[in-house]
């Protein structure tokens, strides 16, 4: 990291803390308004739900790779959830419903939206905080018992929810058909709970980006990562609601006896699924729009070049967030849809691939000639770069209708989500977490481990998922207990046992990142203010930056990717630096408060 | 957020020292933003609605003749309603005038119309209820209690926190140059009472 971590470089200056902290603990750090604090809270609440996400996909893959084979450790568990072992077909179901619940809703979500949109937005765009702090620690204590109760369905009568993470009425809605009752309810009633918590951050952040920007910080002057969490909030904030008002029909089928979803009594199970998907479809775009964003900061800084076409990336942003609302039908093909709408969702489906490819021209463009650093972030970037392609071009695939009915509910869709969710997202948040972490905590991670981390998640991480593609054109349903039961798929078992093997390699792999993580907060280098050479407001505070950020509201002259500016004898010129005139430019002076 | 409030010579202009925002004080904008979030909620309900409705139009049969809904009082109601929505109008004229005595009336004023409406449901459901009109009778009752009781919860919301917008206005909290809590509570008022006029129709009169 030579490279890189050069100390305090000639734009940093010291400066007092902008606001001395002197509240108790628990305002400090339990129960606090500081936006920074927040989204600390929301990092650590995020990655224990991937942890026990990831956990559950172990034992989803044990039983996938060695059906019938008693699951290591599976004796701790109670009878309702394996036999001698081995792991029964009520808790399979509840194992994939809770992956997937928990990785969507608990773990990327946040990541992304909780995390880098509380602690980037008021940093970023020289805010001193949100425009309500007090609702943000409001909306961070609603997702934490939403989670709880999500959790609290494994140690209820009837197990957790297993209606699957899309819980698709009749099956969610009705007990008799899963044995499941209270843990569907607990389900259904933590996404109401944790939709308040999203709609809460989500409203502040628009008013935030939209009023608390610093002067001269115009629209075309924020970073993309703010573009794409600004629209990313948009969208949160429009089809939460859908859920939660689905989450809440659902529930009162299951408690109080209406029939919305249930044919018998006349209720409408597609009902449910437009519902869903009008949601999910936006949803989607919730998960990997600020991926793309915090993504394409990274890549120029890494590059060391402008970003190549931020306008274009602005409106490709703007174009997917659009779009997004007009294609959930895609979900439904199956559904017995009227082949005219079902061309119609496919037409705009492949539309959204406009604005993908643009960006990721873009991206390419940017790192074209560019005087590469490969930081840890940088190559978490790189990767999210190249497995959002193979994603993405599955994805036109599946959106093409007469393909997707041949591949429909197989595993070329679970390949196909896990190259955009995993390849995509997750990627994208090491290395943002990567990239950011110094100025979280003030210390450096372990770069040499942060490369082993990389590296061995790239080769598992291809291994687990790419053969998934294989497996679903030949059939294998996504959904199903045992592989073996049926002799054409008995052949593909050497392919599950693959991926179980690779699968379980790339958890193991993320215990590294967990040390890596953890190890670094107590016994890591001491961050500089700029470790990354960064021109973003952010970079021009300590690290970790005080209360209430800046001493002074900085000044913004212009974008954040001016690398390898020729105005510069540096190879960067921050955003708050007034004159192009290289290493001897003035400084705006703190003025005092 | 003392650092937050000294940038702010007047609070109900955007702050100086920022970009150009939306124009508008941040309590404001967020509560606009906020009922776009409420318009999507709202419009998942109604939505249902009117897929089911026109999915089983038998369930609905007989419908308004022999409804089990009292419709001369729901109309009474969603008058009351309407003249709760003019005291908030009243209120606000009276805040931007600076007039306290007639700001802290038109408030207690709106919250006691609001709460009368809340009653007036109460009422309504226990009737309907001891008919055998229960939210598991089929379709109908499904849709209208889960409807009108949502709405009737955004009510009950409205009405708390008009009542501590009040109990603020009682001790003077609010002037002629910043009064953004009387401004804000009352664009949740008329949306509810928006929200309420389109259900009145739907559920209630087609």
């Amino acid at each position: 990291m030579a490279t890189t971590a050069t100390g305090t470089s000639a734009y940093t200056y010291d400066h007092g803390p902008a606001h001395v902290d002197d509240r108790p603990f628990i305002r400090k750090y339990i129960f606090s308004t500081d936006h920074k604090i927040i989204g600390i809270q929301f990092l650590l609440m995020s990655l224990t739900f991937l942890l026990l996400g990831g956990t559950l996909a172990m034992v989803m893959r044990w039983q996938l790779g060695f059906p019938g084979k008693p699951l290591p450790g599976g004796t701790l568990l109670p009878e309702t959830y394996t036999n001698n072992g081995v792991v029964l077909p009520e808790f399979y179901n509840s194992a994939v419903t809770m992956h997937g619940t928990f990785m969507v809703f608990f773990a990327i979500m946040p990541l992304l939206v909780g995390v880098f949109g509380n602690y980037l937005i008021p940093l970023k765009i020289g805010a001193p905080d949100m425009a309500f702090p007090r609702i943000n620690m409001a909306s961070f204590w609603t997702a934490v018992p939403a989670g709880l109760l999500m959790l609290a369905g494994f140690f209820v009568e009837g197990g957790s929810a297993a209606a699957g993470w899309t819980s698709y009425a009749p099956l969610s809605a009705r007990s008799d058909l899963t044995g499941v009752h209270l843990g569907q309810i607990f389900w259904c009633l933590s996404l109401i709970i944790l939709g308040l918590s999203s709609i809460m951050g989500s409203f502040n952040y628009i008013t935030t980006v939209i009023n608390m920007r610093a002067p001269g910080m115009n629209w075309f002057r924020l970073p993309l990562s703010i573009w794409a969490l600004f629209v990313t909030a948009c969208l949160v904030l429009l089809a939460i609601p859908v859920l939660s008002g689905a989450a809440i029909l659902l529930l009162f089928d299951q408690t109080i006896g209406t029939h919305f979803f249930d044919p018998q009594a006349g209720g409408q199970p597609l009902l449910w699924q437009h519902l869903f998907w009008f949601f999910g479809h936006p949803e989607v775009y919730i998960l990997i729009l600020p991926a793309m964003g915090m993504a394409s900061d990274i890549i120029a800084n890494g590059a060391r070049k402008p970003i190549f076409g931020y306008t274009s990336m602005v409106l490709a942003i703007i174009a997917i967030g659009f779009l997004g609302w007009g294609v959930w039908g895609h979900h439904m093909f199956q559904s017995g849809m009227n082949p005219t709408l079902g061309t119609t969702f496919m037409i705009s489906t492949l539309l959204i691939s406009v604005p993908s490819a643009i960006k990721t021209f873009n991206w390419l463009g940017t790192i074209w000639q560019g005087n590469i650093t490969f930081h840890v972030p940088m190559l978490h970037a790189l990767a999210f770069v190249s497995m959002f392609v193979i994603g993405g071009l599955s994805g036109v695939f599946m959106a093409a209708s007469p393909f997707d009915i041949y591949i429909h509910d197989t595993y070329f869709i679970v390949a196909h989500l896990h190259y955009v969710l995993f390849g995509g997202s997750l990627f994208a948040i090491f290395a943002a977490v990567t990239y950011w972490y110094p100025k979280m905590f003030g210390r450096m991670m372990s770069p040499f481990w942060g490369r082993v981390h990389f590296w061995l998640t790239l080769v598992f991480y291809n291994c687990t998922f790419f053969p998934m593609h294989q497996l679903g054109l030949h059939g294998h349903m996504r959904r199903i207990y045992d592989p073996t039961q049926y002799a054409f798929l008995r052949e593909m078992q050497p392919v599950n046992q693959f991926i179980s093997i690779s699968a379980f390699c790339l958890f193991a792999t993320q215990l590294i990142f967990a040390a890596n993580f953890i190890g670094s907060w107590f016994k890591g280098e001491k961050a500089p203010d700029n470790p990354w050479l960064d021109n973003g407001l952010e970079w021009t505070l300590p690290s970790p930056p005080p209360h209430g950020n800046f001493a002074t509201v900085p000044t913004v002259y212009r974008g954040p990717y001016e690398y390898s500016s020729p105005h510069s004898d540096l190879d960067y010129l921050p955003q708050n630096v007034p004159m192009p005139g290289g290493a001897g430019a003035p400084h705006p002076q703190p003025a005092g408060d | 957020m003392a650092h937050a409030a000294a940038m702010h010579e007047d609070v109900m202009l955007p702050p100086s020292s920022r970009a150009a925002g939306a124009g508008v004080y941040n309590e404001k904008l967020g509560m606009w933003i906020f009922l776009g979030s409420e318009v999507m909620f709202f419009t998942a309900l109604i939505g249902t609605y009117v897929i089911l409705r026109f999915a089983h139009p038998d369930a609905w049969v007989g419908h308004p003749r022999t409804t089990p809904l009292n419709i001369p009082v729901t109309a009474v109601n969603t008058f009351l309603l309407i003249c709760s929505s003019v005291t908030m109008v009243k209120a606000f004229a009276a805040a931007q005038d600076g007039i306290q005595r007639s700001l802290r009336l038109w408030l207690l004023a709106t919250a006691m119309i609001g709460a009368t409406f809340v009653g007036v449901q109460v009422y309504e459901y226990t009737h309907l209820i001891e008919k055998g009109f229960v939210p598991s009778e089929g379709l109908f009752g499904s849709t209208f209690y889960t409807m009108t009781g949502f709405h009737g919860f955004h009510v009950t919301i409205g009405v708390i926190c008009m009542t501590y917008v009040t109990i603020k206005a009682f001790r003077g909290k609010y002037s002629q140059t910043d009064h953004r809590g009387v401004e804000v509570i009352g664009l949740y008022w008329h949306f509810v009472d928006l929200v309420w006029i389109i259900l009145f129709t739907i559920v209630y009169l087609i």
